[in-house]
């Protein structure tokens, strides 16, 4: 099958990969770029397992073909602590109990991150509808919830 | 099998590409990249262009024309579009509407097609291949299509002069149930003096309520004056049954919902 190289930035490093022509993102993610933070779930879009950002905005990698992605800024939930040091997301996730099996926190993540990247400060409808593309079979949502809720809080604490 | 994707600068060399068999054009990919994910061997090789025509919004006086690669949450962010960004929200959840795009949503089959059910109350306008034409009639011819949408245009309702609504099980995202989109002009006297609605997941694709259209005609938006067109609003529908509502139900709320569209203020 036709190789195609592609390159693009993941969690801020450059990345050169040959891969499948008509090979999805999520595909590449994980296969190639040793990336397996994004899962595949249901790879038809409903469970929003697979969310990465895709120069800042939310995407399903799992619909999203790599070689789409030429030169494009892809942020995985892998990229989100900094030396050693949990994004708050994480944090809240984690002291919130909002994880239980794990499989749809990366998704959840990447879907919180893109909204408080762009509303700092959400309402809860803000926060329900941003992850109204994620299915969480474990939680209830509701700790999902809080834990966003959490974290925004704590971002606007500290920028104070 | 494998697929291939071929991108081309553009639309003129990606709509050669197709001519040749197992192509199929690509949008976002919601639907396309889905059923080959499905194992879809009804094509083995996605086109696309990528000429920044078809990502371009331009509202110019009382006239909106979107690029059929614009996507939904393009069409809601777009000052210019506030009137129908209702539509656009309605459209899967917010990482799906960062990638459908309104090119897309014209070829969905039910239970999918929200955007165009808009687009049908707004008597939309599509352009494809230098020509254009209605887009109800776009949407009968739909599956003979092989060539590109290139944009959608419409005259912008006037402010509140475009009513919508998207029935779903789950919320605030899910699948509809049924969707309807109104484009309803009165006369300065409150009579109803012409009218547009798009029903979704009333047939295989979006359609027409002609028949109420017709009976609005005349008539004021209230409970008595609407009677008429809710008695006919199932004229013509033939709705699909699957995992979200029977036929039967989809027949019966149809009224409901309608009644409660045409009298909201
Ligand atoms: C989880 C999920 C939820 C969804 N929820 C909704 C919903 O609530 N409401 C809704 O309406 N839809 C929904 N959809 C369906 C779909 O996302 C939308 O209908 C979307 O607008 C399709 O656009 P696209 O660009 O992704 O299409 P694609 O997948 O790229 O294409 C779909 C079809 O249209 C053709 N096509 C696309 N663009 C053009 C063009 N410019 N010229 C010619 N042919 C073209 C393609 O060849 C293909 O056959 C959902 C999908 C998913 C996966
Ligand atoms: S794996 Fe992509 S949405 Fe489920
Ligand atoms: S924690 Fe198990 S699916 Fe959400």
């Amino acid at each position: 099958m036709a190789k195609v190289p592609v390159q693009f930035s993941l969690n801020g490093s450059e990345k050169a990969e040959f891969v499948d022509s008509g090979a999805t993102l999520l595909a590449v993610l994980r296969g190639k770029a040793g990336d397996t933070s994004p899962k595949g779930g249901c790879h038809q879009g409903t469970c929003g397992a697979c969310s990465v950002l895709i120069d800042g905005e939310l995407r399903l990698s799992c619909l999203t073909l790599a070689e789409t992605c030429e030169g494009a800024e892809i942020t995985t939930t892998a990229g989100l602590a900094e030396a050693g040091v949990l994004h708050p997301l994480q944090r809240a996730f984690m002291d919130g109990f909002a994880a239980q099996c794990g499989f749809c926190t990366p998704g959840m993540l990447m879907a919180a991150k893109a909204l408080l990247d762009r509303t700092p400060n959400p309402t809860r409808e803000d926060v329900v509808e941003a992850i109204s593309g994620n299915v969480c079979r474990c939680t209830g949502y509701e700790p999902i919830i809080q834990a966003i809720l959490a974290a925004a809080r704590a971002n606007s604490h500290n920028a104070a | 099998m494998p697929l291939t994707l071929q991108t081309f600068s553009t639309i003129a060399d990606a709509g050669a590409a197709l001519k040749a068999s197992g192509t199929r054009y690509l949008g976002g990919g919601t639907l396309a990249v889905r059923a080959a994910n499905e194992g879809d061997l009804s094509f083995s090789t996605l086109v696309r262009a990528t000429d920044p025509a078809l990502s371009a919004i331009a509202v110019e006086g009382a006239r909106a024309t979107i690029g059929a690669g614009v996507t939904m949450a393009a069409v809601a962010a777009h000052p210019g579009l506030a009137v129908i960004a209702r539509a656009a929200r309605a459209v899967g959840g917010p990482a799906v509407r960062n990638q459908a795009t309104v090119g897309g949503n014209l070829f969905a089959a039910s239970p999918y097609g929200d955007f165009t059910v808009a687009l049908l109350a707004l008597d939309a306008t599509v352009h494809a291949g230098g020509g254009a034409i209605p887009v109800e009639e776009f949407l009968a011819g739909r599956d003979g299509f092989t060539g590109i949408v290139t944009a959608v245009s419409f005259a912008m309702p006037r402010d509140g002069g475009f009513r919508f609504l998207k029935v779903s099980r789950v919320k605030p995202k899910g699948v509809s149930v049924l969707s309807i989109a109104a484009v309803v002009e009165e006369d300065g006297d409150g009579r109803v003096t012409a009218a547009r609605i798009g029903l979704g997941c009333m047939a295989d694709r979006p359609i027409r309520a002609k028949a109420a259209e017709k009976a609005l005609v005349g008539n004021r938006l209230t409970a008595d004056g609407i009677a008429a067109a809710l008695a006919v609003a199932g004229e013509g529908t033939v709705p699909p049954t699957d995992a979200v509502a029977s036929a039967w139900y989809r027949a019966e709320v149809l009224p409901v919902h309608l009644k409660r569209l045409l009298l909201a203020r």
